[in-house]
């Protein structure tokens, strides 16, 4: 029987983890992320787990370590947050080219400077071009539930990618909520046994990987994972739609909140998707027909389900917690990409809010969201700056 | 340039045939080839376990001579030649 | 263990075939060879960016005949601690079923510089690996800088000799003595003149059960500027002028060997240093009377390290 617990998101991972069991997990702590690696090296202390557990000296050995463990054949777990991110950045593409199923939980935190230990979304999105398949979670149940979906999809012989599994720090790693567990041995059953392929380590095949192309090859290269990441769009539904039948909750590309009949829409990741609906909630008591998206799968980019949720809407809000300064939040080019075929182009805008932490309410929500729907609203609004 | 087609392509880059730089030839790149007297040459084996480029030829035992698909013409075996059995020839 | 007859080591498989880009004379492949014939069991090689990596895997050709990995630049040490972490993790679950040693290769500029922090941390952590580098005392590859390990004097792009320069200012950072430091269990320089030495190091260090680092003095006749003939020659003399001794640190414990451990007892006589800056062009600056204060540098610190070396080796 699947039991309720009172967890924070970090140990949730950690949970998740221990129950998967990886083969090997290198990581080095950052704040928010260190719970994960403390409780997981719990696990390791009293053979809880069977993992191999390497205490790297930064991050970028650690994504390293772990790259090469995954090339080995070893399912290889890691994490970590800003900063360390940051460290890590040089390998992030490599180890999409390589094409190892590695899994890292990404506890969102603003990236330096100035230096900000609080979340958004500007580490992952600064990595959004490194070719690795990106969840988000809204809430604690849902880092969990992400953490067990992630190897199945990334593992898939037809994917065969890295994926960041995204949880807002502090807000959803710290912070306890409600959670129901899935019991370990269907974790097992659910996330089975790794099949590499290559495995670095058959010595009767040997493997050269990593090796040096020129203009004739990279390109090619490149493109297997551009196929790869349209097969994982599929995978991705057929992976939600298991997990569906072993636990009840239903996920999505897209996961959609009133939208059906909406005629104004918010476009939101994170933990902040859960103030949105509640800022729905309201703003539809004064007779607004509002609803809110979140592209869940954020790469690859879930263009159809997008489109198919802006269909008909008189305008689209997108609301990111990350900004390129010079341009647009990460998420509003893509999504006025995505509804560049439809028949009549929503109002598209943007509005950055939550920077290094700074507070997202339902009240700051609400008024940005009432300027769309007034037509008031500026192209880029930055939420919550007073000049 | 025409690109490579993917359906020649392995996951990730690797390449699955160990070794096969061997098709490669490097033989065009030098300008002396080394030659071998076979009535000083001891079958000491020094040239062989010297050479970068695998390319001196040891058969039963013998030195038999150069691989000179291979041979870069760097001249390394001809100078550690106890018995300068090996003289560089311009090709 | 293989014995060291040449007919012997002749049977072994071949791990680096032929067709790699390696300049001719390049001592990369030369020694890369004769530590691989350090391991009978099955050997797993990573590479840190850098000629050697460049060489011989241009796709889709591959030199290797071994399970081969290159990830990145500085991180060749943590790449070959995952390999030979994974292979704990498998052989634990009964996965892999055969012993398989772990080397990474990488330059001097990925082991000194870029590369140090990773390296400290998987020698900190007693990974069971060799990490060797192949010191040609620049970064090569990108086309002669100058790196930590570049000696005093030389001339490299980014120290060049000048009106107002006699090149690189600084001695080379001494490596090897940072890795002793690190308490592993084997430590060793070694130069590929001297075959058996490098072999039977190589023999210790795969079979001394944890972290081993070999150094090994690379020459290389485009970098140095010597004719492509001359690479062994050039090996020989680094060793004999005690500029690059041959030494193994076995669990803390200092002993010379080869040529160095017969000028150290006095069997043999130790060759200036004026030897070694004379036959190769990154030093042809130095020959002029002004920089004459510079060879006596030197020689001095090459003279200071080596008597330190013969008391460590007499503790």
């Amino acid at each position: 029987m699947p039991q309720d617990i009172a967890i924070n998101g970090d140990n949730a991972v950690a949970l998740a983890w221990k129950q998967i069991d990886p083969d090997v997990c290198a990581a080095y702590p950052i704040t928010p992320q260190t719970i994960i690696v403390e409780k997981f090296a719990e696990y390791v202390a009293n053979a809880e787990v069977s993992t191999e557990f390497v205490c790297v000296e930064s991050e970028h050995s650690a994504l390293t370590l772990c790259t090469s463990s995954a090339s080995a054949g070893a399912r290889t777990f890691t994490a970590t947050a800003s900063q360390g991110l940051a460290y890590m950045w040089e390998m992030l593409p490599i180890t999409a080219a390589m094409r190892v199923p590695l899994i890292m939980a990404v506890a969102n935190r603003a990236v330096s400077g100035p230096i900000n230990i609080n979340n958004d979304h500007g580490d992952a999105m600064a990595a959004r071009d490194c070719g690795w398949l990106m969840l988000f979670s809204e809430n604690v149940q849902e880092a969990y539930d992400m953490s067990i979906v992630a190897p199945r999809i990334a593992e898939h012989h037809s994917v065969q990618l890295p994926c960041m599994v995204n949880l807002d720090g502090f807000v959803l790693t710290h912070a306890i909520e409600r959670m129901t567990m899935v019991e370990t041995q269907d974790v097992k059953s659910f996330v089975g046994e790794h099949k590499p392929l290559y495995p670095l380590l058959d010595v009767k095949h040997p493997v050269s990987h990593g090796n040096m192309d020129g203009p004739d090859f990279y390109y090619p290269h490149k493109y297997q994972s551009v196929i790869a990441m349209q097969k994982a769009l599929e995978v991705c539904e057929e992976v939600f739609a298991d997990f569906k039948k072993m636990t009840g909750r239903d996920y999505h590309l897209v996961e959609e909140y009133k939208c059906d009949d909406a005629e104004f829409i918010a476009i939101i990741l994170g933990s902040s998707f859960g103030t949105m609906k509640a800022t729905v909630d309201k703003l539809r008591e004064k007779g607004i027909k509002a609803g809110c998206a979140m592209p869940r799968v954020f790469r690859p980019w879930p263009v159809e389900a997008l489109a198919k949720a802006m269909a008909g809407k008189k305008a689209v809000a997108v609301y990111d917690k990350h900004l390129s300064i010079g341009s647009y939040g990460p998420m509003f080019p893509e999504v006025v990409a995505a509804a560049s075929d439809l028949d009549k182009l929503p109002k598209m805008y943007n509005v950055i809010y939550g920077l290094g932490g700074a507070d997202a309410t339902v009240a700051g929500f609400e008024k940005s969201f009432q300027a769309v729907v007034d037509g008031k609203a500026e192209k880029i609004h930055y939420l919550g700056v007073r000049l | 340039m025409v690109m490579a087609s993917i359906s020649d392509l392995v996951v990730g880059g690797r390449i699955i045939k160990p070794g096969n730089s061997e098709q490669f030839n490097t033989g065009d790149w030098r300008t002396y080839v080394p030659v071998v007297d076979q009535d000083k040459c001891i079958d000491c084996g020094q040239c062989w376990i010297y050479c970068p480029d695998n390319s001196v030829v040891f058969r039963e035992g013998h030195m038999s001579g150069f691989k000179l698909t291979h041979c870069k013409g760097c001249g390394i075996c001809s100078k550690v030649c106890p018995k300068n059995a090996i003289v560089m020839k311009e090709e | 263990m293989t014995t060291l007859a040449i007919k012997d080591l002749q049977q072994l498989p071949v791990r680096l075939t032929s067709g790699h880009r390696l300049c001719a004379g390049c001592a990369e492949s030369i020694i890369a060879k004769q530590i691989m014939m350090g391991s009978e069991d099955p050997l797993a090689v990573s590479l840190s960016t850098g000629c050697f990596e460049v060489s011989t895997t241009v796709f889709p050709y591959t030199s290797w005949n071994t399970p081969y990995i290159h990830t990145a630049f500085g991180n060749g040490a943590a790449t070959c601690a995952g390999l030979e972490t994974a292979y704990n993790a498998l052989k634990k679950k009964g996965k892999i079923t055969e012993n398989i040693n772990f080397v990474n290769f990488a330059g001097d500029g990925a082991t000194y510089d870029i590369g140090l922090q990773a390296l400290s941390g998987a020698m900190e952590r007693g990974h069971r690996m060799l990490y060797v580098c192949l010191n040609n005392e620049a970064y090569m590859n990108t086309g002669i800088q100058r790196s930590s390990a570049t000696t005093i004097g030389a001339q490299t792009t980014t120290s060049w000799p000048g009106t107002v320069s006699s090149g690189k200012k600084e001695f080379s950072k001494d490596l090897t003595q940072i890795m002793v430091a690190h308490n592993i269990p084997y430590v060793a320089q070694v130069s590929p003149h001297n075959w058996r030495d490098t072999v039977q190091k190589a023999q210790k260090a795969f079979s001394c059960g944890g972290p081993a680092f070999i150094n090994a003095l690379s020459p290389c006749p485009r970098g140095w500027r010597f004719a492509s003939d001359q690479t062994i020659a050039m090996a020989k003399l680094g060793v004999e002028t005690c500029v690059w001794p041959l030494f193994e640190v076995v669990d803390g414990k200092y002993e010379l060997t080869g040529e160095s451990a017969r000028i150290a007892s006095g069997k043999v006589e130790k060759k200036p240093v004026m030897e070694w800056i004379s036959s190769q062009g990154r030093y042809k600056h130095l020959l002029q009377d002004r920089w004459e204060p510079v060879i006596e540098q030197m020689q001095k610190e090459v003279d200071r390290r080596w008597n330190k070396l013969i008391k460590l080796s007499e503790l």
